[in-house]
Protein backbone atom coordinates (compact mmCIF):
# COMPACT_ATOMS: atom_id res chain seq x y z
CA UNK A 1 0.00 0.00 0.00
CA UNK A 2 1.13 3.72 -0.77
CA UNK A 3 2.26 5.65 2.18
CA UNK A 4 0.45 9.14 2.46
CA UNK A 5 3.34 11.06 1.37
CA UNK A 6 3.75 8.62 -2.07
CA UNK A 7 0.16 8.59 -2.40
CA UNK A 8 0.49 12.58 -2.38
CA UNK A 9 3.09 12.66 -4.54
CA UNK A 10 2.17 10.71 -7.28
CA UNK A 11 -1.49 12.61 -7.22
CA UNK A 12 -0.16 15.85 -7.17
CA UNK A 13 2.51 14.84 -10.26
CA UNK A 14 -0.15 13.49 -12.07
CA UNK A 15 -2.29 17.20 -11.80
CA UNK A 16 0.53 18.91 -13.17
CA UNK A 17 1.49 16.56 -15.83
CA UNK A 18 -1.44 15.37 -17.95
CA UNK A 19 0.84 13.15 -20.27
CA UNK A 20 0.73 10.37 -16.80
CA UNK A 21 -1.25 8.31 -16.31
CA UNK A 22 -4.02 8.60 -13.05
CA UNK A 23 -2.72 7.53 -10.04
CA UNK A 24 -3.23 3.68 -9.38
CA UNK A 25 -5.46 2.68 -6.56
CA UNK A 26 -8.22 5.42 -7.02
CA UNK A 27 -11.99 4.45 -6.37
CA UNK A 28 -15.30 5.29 -8.07
CA UNK A 29 -18.54 4.03 -8.15
CA UNK A 30 -19.06 1.47 -10.44
CA UNK A 31 -20.33 3.05 -14.10
CA UNK A 32 -18.52 6.88 -13.20
CA UNK A 33 -15.73 7.28 -15.65
CA UNK A 34 -12.03 7.27 -13.70
CA UNK A 35 -10.19 9.28 -16.25
CA UNK A 36 -12.85 11.57 -16.26
CA UNK A 37 -13.22 12.18 -12.38
CA UNK A 38 -9.36 12.51 -12.24
CA UNK A 39 -9.36 15.33 -14.76
CA UNK A 40 -11.60 17.26 -12.90
CA UNK A 41 -8.98 17.93 -10.30
CA UNK A 42 -6.71 18.51 -13.36
CA UNK A 43 -8.84 21.25 -14.40
CA UNK A 44 -9.59 22.76 -10.72
CA UNK A 45 -5.64 23.06 -10.40
CA UNK A 46 -5.03 24.59 -14.04
CA UNK A 47 -8.03 26.75 -14.00
CA UNK A 48 -7.23 28.02 -10.52
CA UNK A 49 -3.26 29.08 -11.34
CA UNK A 50 -4.53 30.31 -14.64
CA UNK A 51 -7.17 32.43 -13.71
CA UNK A 52 -4.91 33.75 -10.80
CA UNK A 53 -2.41 34.82 -13.60
CA UNK A 54 -5.24 36.52 -15.40
CA UNK A 55 -6.46 38.71 -12.67
CA UNK A 56 -2.72 39.49 -12.29
CA UNK A 57 -2.33 40.64 -16.04
CA UNK A 58 -5.14 41.71 -16.84
CA UNK A 59 -3.57 44.18 -20.15
CA UNK A 60 -1.57 41.58 -21.31
CA UNK A 61 -5.06 39.26 -21.22
CA UNK A 62 -6.65 41.42 -23.62
CA UNK A 63 -3.40 42.47 -25.48
CA UNK A 64 -2.78 38.53 -26.89
CA UNK A 65 -7.04 37.52 -26.60
CA UNK A 66 -8.27 35.30 -23.65
CA UNK A 67 -7.36 31.71 -25.81
CA UNK A 68 -4.04 32.50 -25.62
CA UNK A 69 -3.95 34.04 -22.68
CA UNK A 70 -5.04 30.69 -21.62
CA UNK A 71 -2.80 28.34 -23.47
CA UNK A 72 0.33 30.77 -22.20
CA UNK A 73 -0.31 30.71 -18.49
CA UNK A 74 -1.38 26.69 -18.39
CA UNK A 75 2.13 26.49 -19.71
CA UNK A 76 3.66 28.45 -17.42
CA UNK A 77 1.27 27.65 -14.30
CA UNK A 78 1.72 23.80 -14.71
CA UNK A 79 5.65 24.19 -15.15
CA UNK A 80 6.11 26.60 -12.51
CA UNK A 81 3.57 26.37 -9.54
CA UNK A 82 3.25 28.88 -6.63
CA UNK A 83 5.85 27.81 -4.12
CA UNK A 84 3.36 29.27 -1.79
CA UNK A 85 -0.24 29.38 -0.82
CA UNK A 86 -0.27 33.27 -0.79
CA UNK A 87 -1.74 33.40 -4.33
CA UNK A 88 -1.41 37.46 -4.37
CA UNK A 89 2.36 36.66 -4.53
CA UNK A 90 2.37 34.38 -7.44
CA UNK A 91 2.95 35.22 -10.84
CA UNK A 92 6.32 37.74 -10.59
CA UNK A 93 7.87 35.00 -12.77
CA UNK A 94 5.82 35.19 -15.61
CA UNK A 95 7.30 38.65 -17.10
CA UNK A 96 10.40 36.49 -17.65
CA UNK A 97 8.51 33.57 -19.00
CA UNK A 98 6.21 36.08 -21.25
CA UNK A 99 9.71 37.53 -22.32
CA UNK A 100 10.96 33.96 -23.80
CA UNK A 101 7.43 32.78 -24.82
CA UNK A 102 8.31 32.09 -28.77
CA UNK A 103 4.71 32.11 -29.96
CA UNK A 104 4.16 35.81 -28.44
CA UNK A 105 7.50 37.27 -30.11
CA UNK A 106 4.78 39.44 -32.27
CA UNK A 107 4.31 41.44 -29.28
CA UNK A 108 7.66 42.43 -28.90
CA UNK A 109 6.36 45.32 -25.40
CA UNK A 110 3.96 42.36 -23.88
CA UNK A 111 6.84 41.37 -21.14
CA UNK A 112 7.31 45.20 -20.65
CA UNK A 113 3.76 45.32 -19.76
CA UNK A 114 3.37 42.69 -17.76
CA UNK A 115 6.48 43.66 -15.74
CA UNK A 116 4.18 47.00 -15.38
CA UNK A 117 1.58 45.25 -14.31
CA UNK A 118 3.46 43.06 -11.57
CA UNK A 119 4.78 46.51 -10.44
CA UNK A 120 1.13 48.02 -10.25
CA UNK A 121 0.36 44.90 -8.00
CA UNK A 122 3.18 44.86 -5.80
CA UNK A 123 2.31 48.58 -5.39
CA UNK A 124 -1.30 47.82 -4.17
CA UNK A 125 -0.32 45.16 -1.74
CA UNK A 126 3.21 47.45 -0.20
CA UNK A 127 3.15 47.77 3.27
CA UNK A 128 1.00 51.44 4.13
CA UNK A 129 3.27 54.46 5.17
CA UNK A 130 2.27 58.19 5.63
CA UNK A 131 3.75 59.86 2.77
CA UNK A 132 6.10 62.61 2.93
CA UNK A 133 4.96 66.25 1.91
CA UNK A 134 7.91 68.58 0.82
CA UNK A 135 6.25 70.73 3.87
CA UNK A 136 7.70 67.89 5.48
CA UNK A 137 11.46 68.77 5.10
CA UNK A 138 11.12 72.48 3.93
CA UNK A 139 13.23 73.36 7.29
CA UNK A 140 16.15 71.72 6.37
CA UNK A 141 19.23 74.24 5.99
CA UNK A 142 20.62 74.16 2.35
CA UNK A 143 24.24 72.63 3.92
CA UNK A 144 22.00 70.13 5.36
CA UNK A 145 20.22 69.12 2.37
CA UNK A 146 23.00 68.15 0.56
CA UNK A 147 23.62 65.39 2.90
CA UNK A 148 19.25 64.35 2.71
CA UNK A 149 18.36 61.15 2.37
CA UNK A 150 15.24 60.29 1.48
CA UNK A 151 13.69 56.86 1.92
CA UNK A 152 11.19 55.82 -0.79
CA UNK A 153 7.50 54.79 0.23
CA UNK A 154 7.15 51.12 0.22
CA UNK A 155 4.91 51.14 -2.50
CA UNK A 156 7.21 52.63 -5.07
CA UNK A 157 8.77 51.05 -7.42
CA UNK A 158 10.96 52.88 -10.56
CA UNK A 159 11.06 50.16 -13.88
CA UNK A 160 13.17 50.78 -16.85
CA UNK A 161 11.25 49.68 -20.19
CA UNK A 162 12.61 49.27 -23.94
CA UNK A 163 9.05 49.94 -24.97
CA UNK A 164 6.33 52.41 -24.37
CA UNK A 165 4.72 50.42 -21.54
CA UNK A 166 2.75 52.66 -19.76
CA UNK A 167 0.97 54.39 -22.83
CA UNK A 168 0.24 50.79 -23.83
CA UNK A 169 -1.20 49.94 -20.47
CA UNK A 170 -2.92 52.97 -19.86
CA UNK A 171 -5.27 52.48 -23.37
CA UNK A 172 -6.30 49.33 -21.95
CA UNK A 173 -7.83 50.73 -18.84
CA UNK A 174 -11.21 51.39 -20.28
CA UNK A 175 -13.60 49.10 -21.30
CA UNK A 176 -13.38 49.17 -24.61
CA UNK A 177 -10.39 48.62 -26.68
CA UNK A 178 -8.60 51.74 -27.57
CA UNK A 179 -8.89 52.97 -30.94
CA UNK A 180 -5.58 52.67 -32.72
CA UNK A 181 -3.22 53.83 -30.29
CA UNK A 182 -0.52 55.80 -31.25
CA UNK A 183 2.39 54.36 -30.35
CA UNK A 184 6.27 55.14 -31.43
CA UNK A 185 9.52 53.22 -30.31
CA UNK A 186 10.24 55.63 -27.33
CA UNK A 187 11.17 53.37 -24.34
CA UNK A 188 9.08 54.55 -21.51
CA UNK A 189 10.89 54.22 -17.61
CA UNK A 190 7.68 54.48 -15.22
CA UNK A 191 6.69 55.12 -11.08
CA UNK A 192 4.11 53.13 -9.81
CA UNK A 193 3.62 54.52 -6.24
CA UNK A 194 0.53 54.08 -3.80
CA UNK A 195 0.83 56.30 -1.01
CA UNK A 196 -3.19 56.37 -0.58
CA UNK A 197 -5.46 54.01 -1.48
CA UNK A 198 -4.79 54.75 -5.56
CA UNK A 199 -2.03 53.29 -7.54
CA UNK A 200 -0.61 56.40 -9.33
CA UNK A 201 2.00 56.12 -12.06
CA UNK A 202 4.25 59.07 -13.99
CA UNK A 203 6.58 58.84 -16.59
CA UNK A 204 9.84 59.07 -15.89
CA UNK A 205 13.43 60.29 -18.18
CA UNK A 206 16.32 58.38 -18.26
CA UNK A 207 18.18 60.85 -15.91
CA UNK A 208 14.82 60.57 -13.39
CA UNK A 209 15.22 57.24 -13.56
CA UNK A 210 18.73 57.31 -12.58
CA UNK A 211 18.13 59.71 -9.61
CA UNK A 212 15.38 57.09 -7.99
CA UNK A 213 18.06 54.12 -8.28
CA UNK A 214 20.51 56.46 -6.72
CA UNK A 215 17.97 57.18 -3.70
CA UNK A 216 16.85 53.78 -3.66
CA UNK A 217 20.33 52.16 -2.98
CA UNK A 218 20.64 54.54 -0.28
CA UNK A 219 22.39 57.59 -1.71
CA UNK A 220 21.93 61.09 -0.59
CA UNK A 221 20.36 64.16 -2.81
CA UNK A 222 23.89 65.14 -3.73
CA UNK A 223 24.38 61.45 -5.08
CA UNK A 224 21.08 60.98 -7.02
CA UNK A 225 21.73 64.84 -8.42
CA UNK A 226 24.79 63.85 -10.02
CA UNK A 227 23.32 60.53 -10.85
CA UNK A 228 21.15 62.02 -12.38
CA UNK A 229 22.99 64.97 -14.44
CA UNK A 230 25.36 62.42 -15.86
CA UNK A 231 23.30 60.29 -17.23
CA UNK A 232 21.22 63.95 -18.81
CA UNK A 233 22.70 66.94 -18.52
CA UNK A 234 20.20 69.89 -17.88
CA UNK A 235 17.44 67.92 -15.81
CA UNK A 236 15.28 69.92 -13.55
CA UNK A 237 16.48 68.73 -9.97
CA UNK A 238 13.40 70.82 -8.77
CA UNK A 239 11.17 69.99 -10.71
CA UNK A 240 11.31 66.18 -10.65
CA UNK A 241 11.37 66.44 -6.34
CA UNK A 242 7.78 68.70 -7.25
CA UNK A 243 6.67 65.74 -9.16
CA UNK A 244 7.80 63.26 -6.76
CA UNK A 245 6.35 64.69 -3.58
CA UNK A 246 3.36 65.54 -5.30
CA UNK A 247 2.96 61.67 -6.29
CA UNK A 248 3.60 60.55 -2.36
CA UNK A 249 7.05 59.00 -3.42
CA UNK A 250 8.44 58.93 0.26
CA UNK A 251 8.18 57.65 3.36
CA UNK A 252 11.14 59.48 5.18
CA UNK A 253 14.29 61.07 5.08
CA UNK A 254 17.58 61.54 7.67
CA UNK A 255 20.36 63.63 7.21
CA UNK A 256 23.92 61.71 6.37
CA UNK A 257 26.93 62.97 8.46
CA UNK A 258 29.12 65.38 6.14
CA UNK A 259 31.84 64.11 5.15
CA UNK A 260 35.14 64.53 6.97
CA UNK A 261 36.77 67.51 5.10
CA UNK A 262 39.98 66.40 3.08
CA UNK A 263 38.65 62.35 3.07
CA UNK A 264 37.62 61.18 -0.88
CA UNK A 265 34.19 60.09 -1.04
CA UNK B 1 -8.01 2.41 15.97
CA UNK B 2 -4.37 2.95 16.67
CA UNK B 3 -3.91 5.02 19.92
CA UNK B 4 -3.24 8.58 19.98
CA UNK B 5 0.30 9.66 19.94
CA UNK B 6 1.69 11.18 23.17
CA UNK B 7 0.80 14.83 23.58
CA UNK B 8 1.85 17.70 25.43
CA UNK B 9 -0.67 19.16 27.74
CA UNK B 10 -1.90 22.02 25.61
CA UNK B 11 -3.17 19.74 22.65
CA UNK B 12 -4.29 17.73 24.77
CA UNK B 13 -7.54 19.43 23.18
CA UNK B 14 -10.61 18.18 24.93
CA UNK B 15 -9.30 19.97 27.90
CA UNK B 16 -8.11 22.83 26.30
CA UNK B 17 -10.70 23.58 23.96
CA UNK B 18 -14.19 22.55 25.66
CA UNK B 19 -17.02 22.45 23.61
CA UNK B 20 -20.03 22.46 25.59
CA UNK B 21 -22.41 23.21 22.75
CA UNK B 22 -22.66 22.81 19.16
CA UNK B 23 -22.38 26.42 19.09
CA UNK B 24 -21.25 28.92 21.35
CA UNK B 25 -23.84 31.84 21.90
CA UNK B 26 -22.27 34.59 19.80
CA UNK B 27 -24.50 37.29 20.48
CA UNK B 28 -25.63 37.78 17.08
CA UNK B 29 -28.89 39.26 16.04
CA UNK B 30 -28.30 36.94 12.87
CA UNK B 31 -26.65 33.60 11.96
CA UNK B 32 -26.41 34.04 8.37
CA UNK B 33 -22.96 35.55 6.39
CA UNK B 34 -21.43 35.68 3.57
CA UNK B 35 -18.50 35.37 1.58
CA UNK B 36 -16.89 39.15 1.38
CA UNK B 37 -16.16 39.82 -2.08
CA UNK B 38 -14.48 43.10 -3.85
CA UNK B 39 -17.42 43.85 -6.06
CA UNK B 40 -19.76 44.21 -2.89
CA UNK B 41 -17.46 46.53 -0.43
CA UNK B 42 -18.87 49.94 -1.50
CA UNK B 43 -22.48 48.52 -1.20
CA UNK B 44 -21.93 46.65 2.22
CA UNK B 45 -20.27 50.07 4.01
CA UNK B 46 -23.31 52.47 2.46
CA UNK B 47 -25.79 50.02 3.63
CA UNK B 48 -24.39 48.65 6.39
CA UNK B 49 -26.79 45.47 5.96
CA UNK B 50 -28.09 43.39 8.78
CA UNK B 51 -25.84 40.27 8.40
CA UNK B 52 -24.32 38.20 10.72
CA UNK B 53 -20.82 38.01 9.62
CA UNK B 54 -18.60 37.82 6.92
CA UNK B 55 -16.18 35.21 5.90
CA UNK B 56 -12.77 35.97 3.94
CA UNK B 57 -10.39 33.92 2.64
CA UNK B 58 -7.22 34.12 4.47
CA UNK B 59 -5.06 34.04 1.56
CA UNK B 60 -6.31 36.87 0.16
CA UNK B 61 -5.64 39.48 2.96
CA UNK B 62 -1.72 38.33 3.30
CA UNK B 63 -0.57 41.21 1.37
CA UNK B 64 1.32 43.86 3.44
CA UNK B 65 -1.38 46.52 3.39
CA UNK B 66 -3.14 48.18 0.63
CA UNK B 67 -6.83 48.49 -0.07
CA UNK B 68 -7.73 45.30 0.57
CA UNK B 69 -6.95 45.63 4.16
CA UNK B 70 -8.26 49.05 4.30
CA UNK B 71 -11.68 47.73 3.62
CA UNK B 72 -11.51 45.06 5.42
CA UNK B 73 -10.83 47.53 8.85
CA UNK B 74 -13.93 49.15 7.98
CA UNK B 75 -15.87 45.77 7.42
CA UNK B 76 -14.45 44.61 10.55
CA UNK B 77 -15.58 47.89 12.96
CA UNK B 78 -18.93 47.09 12.15
CA UNK B 79 -19.39 43.30 11.53
CA UNK B 80 -17.91 39.78 13.43
CA UNK B 81 -15.57 38.35 11.02
CA UNK B 82 -14.79 34.45 9.75
CA UNK B 83 -11.35 33.66 8.48
CA UNK B 84 -11.39 30.98 6.52
CA UNK B 85 -7.85 29.32 5.19
CA UNK B 86 -7.64 27.52 2.29
CA UNK B 87 -3.73 27.03 2.29
CA UNK B 88 -2.46 25.62 5.57
CA UNK B 89 -2.66 21.82 3.88
CA UNK B 90 -3.97 20.72 6.93
CA UNK B 91 -4.37 16.94 5.02
CA UNK B 92 -1.45 16.88 3.83
CA UNK B 93 1.32 14.37 4.86
CA UNK B 94 4.46 16.48 5.11
CA UNK B 95 4.64 18.74 7.66
CA UNK B 96 2.95 22.19 7.85
CA UNK B 97 4.06 25.17 6.31
CA UNK B 98 5.09 27.32 9.34
CA UNK B 99 5.73 30.35 7.85
CA UNK B 100 1.97 30.31 6.87
CA UNK B 101 1.02 29.49 10.14
CA UNK B 102 2.81 32.71 11.40
CA UNK B 103 1.16 34.66 8.16
CA UNK B 104 -2.61 32.98 9.65
CA UNK B 105 -1.76 33.88 13.39
CA UNK B 106 -0.51 37.52 12.21
CA UNK B 107 -4.19 37.94 10.47
CA UNK B 108 -5.95 36.76 13.42
CA UNK B 109 -4.23 38.73 15.99
CA UNK B 110 -4.79 41.63 13.99
CA UNK B 111 -8.62 41.16 13.08
CA UNK B 112 -9.87 39.41 16.20
CA UNK B 113 -12.33 36.94 13.63
CA UNK B 114 -15.39 35.54 16.24
CA UNK B 115 -14.86 32.40 13.46
CA UNK B 116 -11.88 30.45 11.98
CA UNK B 117 -11.96 27.36 9.58
CA UNK B 118 -9.92 24.95 7.45
CA UNK B 119 -9.96 22.01 5.26
CA UNK B 120 -9.62 18.34 5.38
CA UNK B 121 -7.75 18.50 2.33
CA UNK B 122 -4.38 19.10 0.59
CA UNK B 123 -3.10 21.36 -1.42
CA UNK B 124 0.78 21.69 -1.27
CA UNK B 125 3.37 19.12 -2.00
CA UNK B 126 6.85 19.04 -2.07
CA UNK B 127 6.98 23.09 -1.97
CA UNK B 128 4.10 23.57 -4.60
CA UNK B 129 0.88 25.18 -4.12
CA UNK B 130 -1.55 23.33 -6.18
CA UNK B 131 -4.53 25.97 -5.67
CA UNK B 132 -7.12 23.38 -5.30
CA UNK B 133 -8.69 21.37 -2.09
CA UNK B 134 -7.40 17.69 -2.83
CA UNK B 135 -8.97 14.64 -0.99
CA UNK B 136 -6.54 12.69 1.27
CA UNK B 137 -7.23 8.85 1.98
CA UNK B 138 -8.49 8.34 4.95
CA UNK B 139 -5.76 5.75 6.62
CA UNK B 140 -5.15 5.72 10.31
CA UNK B 141 -1.27 7.13 9.32
CA UNK B 142 -3.12 10.27 8.10
CA UNK B 143 -5.19 10.69 11.17
CA UNK B 144 -2.32 10.72 13.09
CA UNK B 145 -0.76 13.72 10.66
CA UNK B 146 -4.32 15.57 10.62
CA UNK B 147 -4.21 15.18 14.63
CA UNK B 148 -0.83 16.75 15.20
CA UNK B 149 -1.45 19.44 12.39
CA UNK B 150 -4.51 21.12 14.11
CA UNK B 151 -3.26 20.83 17.24
CA UNK B 152 -0.02 23.09 15.66
CA UNK B 153 -2.51 25.18 14.38
CA UNK B 154 -4.86 25.77 17.27
CA UNK B 155 -1.67 25.86 20.14
CA UNK B 156 0.09 28.34 17.75
CA UNK B 157 -3.03 30.80 17.43
CA UNK B 158 -4.25 30.19 20.63
CA UNK B 159 -7.41 29.04 19.36
CA UNK B 160 -10.04 26.76 18.48
CA UNK B 161 -10.51 26.17 14.41
CA UNK B 162 -13.54 24.15 12.54
CA UNK B 163 -12.78 21.74 10.17
CA UNK B 164 -14.78 21.35 7.02
CA UNK B 165 -15.48 18.19 5.36
CA UNK B 166 -14.35 18.44 1.43
CA UNK B 167 -15.64 18.01 -1.91
CA UNK B 168 -14.69 14.65 -2.98
CA UNK B 169 -15.05 13.17 -7.26
CA UNK B 170 -12.91 10.27 -6.38
CA UNK B 171 -11.89 8.32 -3.28
CA UNK B 172 -8.85 5.63 -2.67
CA UNK B 173 -8.84 2.23 -2.47
CA UNK B 174 -6.46 2.47 0.89
CA UNK B 175 -8.72 4.45 3.04
CA UNK B 176 -9.97 2.45 5.69
CA UNK B 177 -12.12 5.10 8.13
CA UNK B 178 -15.19 6.59 7.10
CA UNK B 179 -15.53 10.45 6.44
CA UNK B 180 -18.05 11.27 9.01
CA UNK B 181 -15.51 8.92 11.67
CA UNK B 182 -12.15 10.75 10.26
CA UNK B 183 -13.95 14.19 11.29
CA UNK B 184 -15.57 12.72 14.70
CA UNK B 185 -12.19 11.18 15.47
CA UNK B 186 -9.76 14.65 14.74
CA UNK B 187 -12.52 16.86 17.10
CA UNK B 188 -12.64 14.74 19.75
CA UNK B 189 -8.83 14.06 19.82
CA UNK B 190 -7.88 18.28 19.52
CA UNK B 191 -10.86 19.73 20.26
CA UNK B 192 -11.19 21.26 17.09
CA UNK B 193 -14.92 21.88 15.50
CA UNK B 194 -16.45 21.15 12.33
CA UNK B 195 -17.22 23.05 9.64
CA UNK B 196 -20.45 20.87 7.91
CA UNK B 197 -20.65 21.93 4.18
CA UNK B 198 -23.70 20.93 3.26
CA UNK B 199 -23.08 21.58 -0.67
CA UNK B 200 -20.20 19.44 -0.47
CA UNK B 201 -22.11 16.86 1.04
CA UNK B 202 -24.15 16.51 -1.04
CA UNK B 203 -21.47 17.12 -4.01
CA UNK B 204 -18.94 14.26 -2.35
CA UNK B 205 -22.23 12.30 -1.98
CA UNK B 206 -23.83 11.94 -5.89
CA UNK B 207 -20.17 11.81 -6.92
CA UNK B 208 -19.75 8.89 -4.87
CA UNK B 209 -22.96 7.41 -5.56
CA UNK B 210 -24.11 7.15 -1.72
CA UNK B 211 -27.10 8.68 -0.23
CA UNK B 212 -26.27 12.08 0.99
CA UNK B 213 -28.78 11.91 3.85
CA UNK B 214 -27.03 9.22 5.33
CA UNK B 215 -23.74 11.20 5.16
CA UNK B 216 -25.76 13.49 7.72
CA UNK B 217 -26.87 11.25 9.63
CA UNK B 218 -23.74 9.70 10.76
CA UNK B 219 -22.18 13.05 10.88
CA UNK B 220 -20.76 14.44 14.40
CA UNK B 221 -23.51 17.62 14.56
CA UNK B 222 -22.81 18.24 17.96
CA UNK B 223 -19.66 19.29 17.12
CA UNK B 224 -20.51 22.06 14.25
CA UNK B 225 -20.08 25.23 14.79
CA UNK B 226 -20.50 26.63 11.10
CA UNK B 227 -22.65 25.94 7.87
CA UNK B 228 -21.37 26.43 4.41
CA UNK B 229 -24.20 26.34 1.37
CA UNK B 230 -22.87 27.10 -2.02
CA UNK B 231 -23.96 26.18 -5.78
CA UNK B 232 -22.64 23.11 -7.65
CA UNK B 233 -22.19 22.61 -11.47
CA UNK B 234 -24.18 19.28 -12.77
CA UNK B 235 -23.48 16.85 -15.61
CA UNK B 236 -23.28 13.75 -16.94
CA UNK B 237 -19.81 11.61 -17.36
CA UNK B 238 -18.90 10.35 -20.51
CA UNK B 239 -20.45 6.85 -18.86
CA UNK B 240 -23.96 8.88 -18.33
CA UNK B 241 -23.17 8.71 -13.99
CA UNK B 242 -23.70 12.25 -12.95
CA UNK B 243 -20.82 14.69 -11.77
CA UNK B 244 -21.33 17.65 -9.45
CA UNK B 245 -18.72 20.00 -9.62
CA UNK B 246 -18.13 22.13 -6.81
CA UNK B 247 -18.02 25.07 -8.47
CA UNK B 248 -19.44 28.05 -6.50
CA UNK B 249 -20.93 29.77 -8.84
CA UNK B 250 -24.38 29.90 -8.27
CA UNK B 251 -27.06 29.71 -6.60
CA UNK B 252 -27.71 27.17 -3.58
CA UNK B 253 -29.28 24.12 -5.35
CA UNK B 254 -32.92 23.25 -3.86
CA UNK B 255 -31.92 19.83 -2.94
CA UNK B 256 -28.94 21.38 -0.48
CA UNK B 257 -31.82 23.62 0.84
CA UNK B 258 -33.91 20.91 1.85
CA UNK B 259 -30.51 18.63 3.41
CA UNK B 260 -30.09 22.08 5.25
CA UNK B 261 -33.28 22.05 7.02
CA UNK B 262 -32.81 18.57 8.16
CA UNK B 263 -29.38 20.09 9.71
CA UNK B 264 -31.11 23.05 11.29
CA UNK B 265 -33.78 21.18 12.83
CA UNK B 266 -31.28 19.28 15.14
CA UNK B 267 -28.93 21.96 14.89
CA UNK B 268 -30.86 25.23 16.04
CA UNK B 269 -28.99 28.62 14.34
CA UNK B 270 -25.98 27.90 13.58
CA UNK B 271 -23.65 30.50 11.56
CA UNK B 272 -24.05 29.61 7.96
CA UNK B 273 -22.48 31.03 5.00
CA UNK B 274 -23.30 31.49 1.97
CA UNK B 275 -19.98 31.10 -0.07
CA UNK B 276 -19.95 32.66 -3.97
CA UNK B 277 -16.32 32.60 -5.83
CA UNK B 278 -17.19 32.90 -9.54
CA UNK B 279 -19.94 34.81 -11.23
CA UNK B 280 -20.15 37.01 -8.26
CA UNK B 281 -24.20 38.67 -8.54
CA UNK B 282 -25.07 42.04 -7.40
CA UNK B 283 -25.01 42.81 -3.66
CA UNK B 284 -29.00 42.12 -3.41
CA UNK B 285 -29.02 38.85 -5.13
CA UNK B 286 -26.38 37.31 -2.19
CA UNK B 287 -27.68 39.25 0.37
CA UNK B 288 -31.62 37.99 -0.62
CA UNK B 289 -29.78 34.05 -0.19
CA UNK B 290 -28.09 34.93 3.32
CA UNK B 291 -31.63 36.46 3.95
CA UNK B 292 -33.61 32.52 3.11
CA UNK B 293 -30.80 30.75 5.37
CA UNK B 294 -31.81 33.68 8.15
CA UNK B 295 -35.25 33.24 7.80
CA UNK B 296 -35.35 29.11 8.03
CA UNK B 297 -33.46 29.32 11.21
CA UNK B 298 -35.80 32.38 12.35
CA UNK B 299 -38.53 29.83 11.62
CA UNK B 300 -37.64 27.33 13.64
CA UNK B 301 -39.44 26.14 16.72
CA UNK B 302 -37.91 26.99 20.10
CA UNK B 303 -36.87 23.61 21.32
CA UNK B 304 -35.22 22.78 18.36
CA UNK B 305 -32.07 22.90 20.09
CA UNK B 306 -33.09 20.61 23.23
CA UNK B 307 -32.75 17.59 20.18
CA UNK B 308 -28.96 18.42 20.19
CA UNK B 309 -28.38 19.81 23.56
Amino acid sequence: MLSSADRQEQFAAAILDAGRPIPIGLWTPPGADRQERFAVYRNNVAVGLIEALRSSYPVVDRLVGGAFFTAMARMHALAHPPRSPVLLDYGGDFPAFVAAFEPASALPYLADVARLEWAWLEAYHAADAVALTIEDIRGIPAEAALHLRLTLHPSVRALAFTHPALTIWRGHQGQNDPAELSIDDDAEHVLVARPEADVATMILSAGELRFLDAITLGGTLTDATEAAVAAQSGIDIGDLLARLFGIGAFAGFSIAAPPIPGESR
Amino acid sequence: MTPAPDRAAFSAGERSFPCPRAQPDLGWTSHAGVGLKPQHIGDIIAQQPQIGFFEIHAENYMGAGGPPHRHLTAIRERHPLSIHGVGLSLGAAAPLDTEHLERLAALVLRYEPALISEHLAWSSQDGRFLADLLPPAYTPALLRQVIDHIDQVQSRLSRRILLENPSTYLTFEESTIEETEFLDEVARRTGCGLLLDVNNVYVASINLGRDPSAYLAAFPLSRVGEIHLAGHASRLDANGAPLLIDAHDRAVAEPVWALYRWVIDRLGPTPTLIERDADIPPWPVLYAEAQRAQDLMTALPGDALALVR
